[in-house]
C-alpha cells in the first residue's frame, strides 16, 4: 500500500490550519453588514467556492489539452478529479447565493443571467461525468473527457462574466456594478482582507482535495488494471 | 430615539448564515467523507486482486 507523501501531509495539516483561521475571521474579525445582516457573511465563503469551482473546470481543460498532447494517463484522471471537485465547490457556490438571495432578494431563485450560465456550467460538468460511466474503452473515455473539459470549459467565461455582460441583480465584487443589482455592498479594508484570506485558504483546499483525488484515481486505476488480468 | 435604533439596526438575517455555512461545511465534510471510504475499498479491493494472484 502507498503510504501518503510527507509534503501532502503538511499540506493537509496547513489546510486545516487556513480553513480554520478563515473561519474565524468569518465571524469574528469581518464586521457584520449593515443592511444585510449576519447573511452577508456566507459571501466569503461563497465566492471562495466558486472560485475554485471555476479553477478546477480550467485545470480539467488543461489537463485535457497536455492528455491530448502527450496521450498520457495520469492527465485523465487530473481531469477527472478536477471535474469532480470542481462540481461540488459550483454547487456550494449555487446554494449558498441561493440561501443569500431568501432575503435579500426575497426569494429563494430566479432565473437571473448569472444563475443561469451558473446552473448550466453545473449541468455541463454533471454530464460529463454521466457520459464518461457509459465509455467502456478507457483511451476513448480519456480522449471523449479531455475534447468535452476544454469545449465545456467554455461556459466558464461565460458563467464568470455574465454578470457584467448582461443585465442583471447579482452584485458584482471586482469591477463596476451594475445599477440594477440587489445586494451589493461596499467592503471595508477587514472584510477585503477576510475575503482575500478566504480565497487563498479555498486555493489551498483545491489544492489538497486535488492531489488526494490524482490518489484515489491512481489506485482505481492499478485495481482496474488488476481486475482485467484475473479475468 | 427607539424607532430610530430599530430603523437603522440591520436586518435579522442570522438563520440564514447559519444554513449557509451548514450547507458549505456540510458538503466539504461529505466530500472529504466519500474520498476516504472510496480509498478504503478500493485498498481492500487491491488486498484481495493481489492476493488471487499470488495463489496463481
Amino acid at each position: 500500500m502507498e503510504s501518503k507523501p510527507a509534503i501532502l501531509k503538511i499540506l493537509d495539516g496547513l489546510t486545516v490550519i487556513l480553513l480554520v483561521v478563515a473561519t474565524g475571521l468569518v465571524f469574528f474579525y469581518a464586521p457584520e453588514e449593515a443592511v444585510m445582516g449576519q447573511v452577508q457573511r456566507v459571501f466569503y465563503f461563497h465566492v471562495a467556492a466558486g472560485w475554485v469551482g471555476m479553477l478546477g473546470f480550467l485545470v480539467a481543460a488543461v489537463a485535457g489539452i497536455i492528455y491530448l498532447r502527450s496521450g498520457r494517463h495520469n492527465w485523465d484522471i487530473v481531469g477527472l478529479s478536477a471535474v469532480e471537485i470542481g462540481m461540488i465547490f459550483a454547487f456550494i457556490n449555487i446554494v449558498t447565493g441561493s440561501i443569500w438571495a431568501r432575503p435579500i432578494w426575497n426569494t429563494w431563485w430566479t432565473w437571473d443571467p448569472r444563475l443561469t450560465t451558473a446552473t448550466i456550467m453545473e449541468l455541463i460538468y454533471a454530464a460529463y461525468l454521466m457520459l464518461r460511466q457509459g465509455i467502456e474503452d478507457a483511451d476513448r473515455r480519456a480522449r471523449f473527457g479531455a475534447v468535452y473539459a476544454i469545449v465545456g470549459f467554455l461556459s466558464v467565461p461565460l458563467t464568470f462574466f455574465s454578470a457584467r455582460l448582461f443585465r442583471t441583480i447579482h452584485p458584482v465584487v471586482i469591477g463596476t456594478n451594475q445599477p440594477g443589482a440587489e445586494g451589493s455592498f461596499d467592503m471595508t479594508p477587514r472584510m477585503l482582507q477576510t475575503f482575500l484570506f478566504s480565497l487563498l485558504t479555498f486555493t489551498f483546499i483545491f489544492a489538497d482535495l486535488l492531489w488526494h483525488r490524482i490518489r484515489l484515481g491512481k489506485l482505481a486505476e492499478k485495481v482496474e488494471q488488476l481486475k482485467l488480468r484475473e479475468v | 430615539m427607539l424607532f430610530q435604533l430599530l430603523h437603522d439596526a440591520p436586518a435579522e438575517t442570522t438563520g440564514y448564515m447559519i444554513a449557509g455555512y451548514t450547507v458549505i461545511f456540510g458538503l466539504m465534510l461529505a466530500y472529504l467523507v466519500s474520498l476516504v471510504l472510496r480509498r478504503r475499498n478500493l485498498e481492500q479491493d487491491l488486498e484481495v486482486l493481489e492476493d488471487l494472484e499470488k495463489k496463481d
